[in-house]
């Protein structure tokens, strides 16, 4: 039996929920046989199957439950016209091309320092000729995807959920749904859509830099051609390092876009709701790509490709 | 000295007789949890009418107004917009009817990525109104003018007053041409003197456009100079309803301790 809503399902959320479903069913409810009789009194929306209901009183279960049915309706909404074209690669530019600089210096930071530290010890046993082959692999299996996903989450996660929250704290959400816009595909389907496709290519360009800055760490102490210095990494490589770590990103770029959209598409009321959601946007979505990051390596184990 | 506005009264005069009602609320009821905010709550509103809503503080009247333009549904009741009962319609037929509905925020909402020029441009493009591209340039400027704010079209929502914003988020509401206009508390957070203004702005548009206005406010400066009716909201209900100057000597106490 479903339980009767209690107070511990945040009565700012209603009208966000009650949004919701002026989208997902038809407006206004007064028909009572399309509600759920459930107890005597009239319920909140948040009551209504497809909201997040805590089941089991448990705060962190009913956040979990309520971004998996963000989830849900990214998915349902996502796919079907009217496509916002135009939004999504101006959100494409803003999160893929403005993140350049950054990406890049991290990159080229991070090959430049697991160089260097990694040398005297390989010097110890002899084996400086596999400096190459070594920092290829942990930057294009691990270090790559999981510095940029964690710069990019920073960056855009914090962005997106203090955006939105000032969006939603304003009214400008509600002004677009007044506009005739559904403010979900315009604002959320737009921004995780762009998180999904840039993050991967951020990747790459950060993994690319990062090797060159390898190179550049090596000729500081000894001397190496370029020409060399890759052949070392292709030999070291194989699709089955590359092609798990390529794909994860993707799940990576979706957890940051879908966190920080969700943080900031349900802010509290008040210029607190904002500074939580683009905090909270941040710390849940980097925590979600360390999860992700074990999932993934646990399933490309199962697979065969470790 | 007030921005110059272009709102003259073009419109002929309203015909005599009972004008067509635009919008009807019937028996509206609206709860959160334990908080019944709103308890069988009924009005109408005519065709180039202006009724302003008056209610103390958290009386409900913003609950209402955002049933209204269906940001918010009724736990029961029936709202009927210019012939059409919002609980049958889908999303896409709300959209449409949002058209001929247009809402002032109190907050003003103007989108502040957004210049004046895009704020506007963003309800005509979105109400596929693609047809209509090339006079896009033509509407914007027109709605400017009609608020008195032609100058701004190039600024950042950011770089405008309080009473400037008030005025975009006026004009971003008449650039669809609506036929009702809801306005959540317009003069709150004003000056008394740019709040005058605004007054006589909402006046002017209902003058030009005939639009039926519901208006919300608590302002009884405002009430007086923009209600042709005024309908008190108290214990979630109409609780008393006439003209401005009828309500003012009415023997409720509870009535009158807004006109003191």
């Amino acid at each position: 039996m479903l339980l009767a809503p209690t107070t511990r399902v945040r009565p700012a959320r209603w009208r966000a929920l009650d949004e919701s479903h002026g989208r997902s069913l038809t407006l206004g409810m007064s028909d009572a046989r399309r509600r759920p009789v459930l107890c005597s009194r009239p319920l909140p929306e948040a009551a209504f199957p497809s909201s997040p209901t805590p089941l089991f009183n448990s705060p962190f279960l009913a956040e979990t439950g309520a971004i998996a049915q963000f989830a849900g309706r990214f998915f349902r909404e996502g796919f079907r016209p009217r496509y916002e074209v135009r939004e999504l690669l101006y959100q494409c530019y803003v999160v893929g091309y403005q993140s350049l600089p950054m990406v890049g210096i991290t990159g080229f930071i991070m090959g430049l320092v697991l160089t260097l530290q990694s040398r005297p010890t390989m010097a110890q046993f002899g084996a400086e000729a596999w400096i190459p082959t070594m920092v290829g692999l942990t930057i294009i299996r691990e270090m790559g995807p999981i510095i940029t996903a964690l710069i990019f989450s920073g960056k855009i996660g914090s962005s997106m959920g203090a955006e939105l929250g000032s969006m939603r704290v304003t009214e400008q959400i509600d002004a677009m749904e007044v506009s005739g816009t559904n403010p979900f595909k315009y604002l959320v389907v737009t921004r995780v859509l762009a998180t999904t496709l840039m993050l991967p290519l951020l990747t790459v360009l950060a993994d690319v830099i990062g090797l060159y800055a390898s190179y550049v760490g090596i000729n500081t102490k000894g001397v190496t051609t370029l020409a060399l210095f890759t052949n070392n990494i292709l030999s070291g490589l194989t699709f089955a390092d590359v092609l798990p770590a390529f794909f994860k990103t993707f799940f990576f770029g979706f957890a940051v876009g879908l966190i920080g959209c969700y943080k900031g598409y349900y802010a509290e009321k008040g210029t607190a709701g904002v500074g939580a959601a683009a905090n909270s946007a941040v710390v849940v979505s980097s925590l979600l790509i360390f999860i992700l990051d074990l999932l993934a390596v646990q399933i490309t184990g199962l697979l065969g490709f470790n | 000295m007030p921005p110059e506005t272009n709102l003259q009264p073009t419109a002929p005069p309203a015909p005599t007789g009972p004008a067509e009602v635009v919008l009807t609320l019937e028996h509206l009821t609206k709860s959160f949890g334990d908080n019944h905010v709103l308890q069988d709550f009924s009005l109408d509103l005519h065709r180039g009418e202006n009724v302003v809503v008056l209610g103390k503080s958290g009386s409900g009247k913003s609950v209402l107004v955002k049933c209204i333009i269906g940001l918010l549904r009724p736990d029961t009741g029936r709202i009927t917009v210019l012939g059409q009962d919002i609980s049958t319609l889908d999303h896409e037929a709300m959209d449409q009817l949002r058209a001929k509905l247009g809402f002032l925020f109190q907050s003003n909402a103007l989108y502040d990525s957004m210049t004046v020029r895009e704020n506007l441009l963003f309800p005509l493009r979105r109400q596929w109104l693609a047809h209509r591209r090339g006079e896009e340039k033509d509407l914007v400027q027109q709605a400017l003018e009609d608020v008195g704010l032609a100058n701004t079209i190039d600024k950042m929502p950011a770089e405008l007053s309080g009473g400037q914003r008030k005025r975009i988020a006026l004009a971003r509401t008449l650039i669809l041409r609506p036929e009702i206009i809801l306005y959540d508390e317009p003069t709150t957070g004003l000056d008394p003197i740019t709040a005058r203004e605004i007054t006589s702005l909402i006046r002017e548009v209902q003058l030009k456009y005939r639009t039926a206005a519901f208006i919300i406010s608590h302002d009884m400066d405002s009430v007086r100079g923009s209600a042709d009716r005024v309908a008190l909201l108290a214990d979630g209900r109409c609780y008393a309803q006439g003209t401005y100057a009828e309500l003012a000597k009415h023997a409720d106490p509870r009535v009158n301790d807004f006109f003191k």
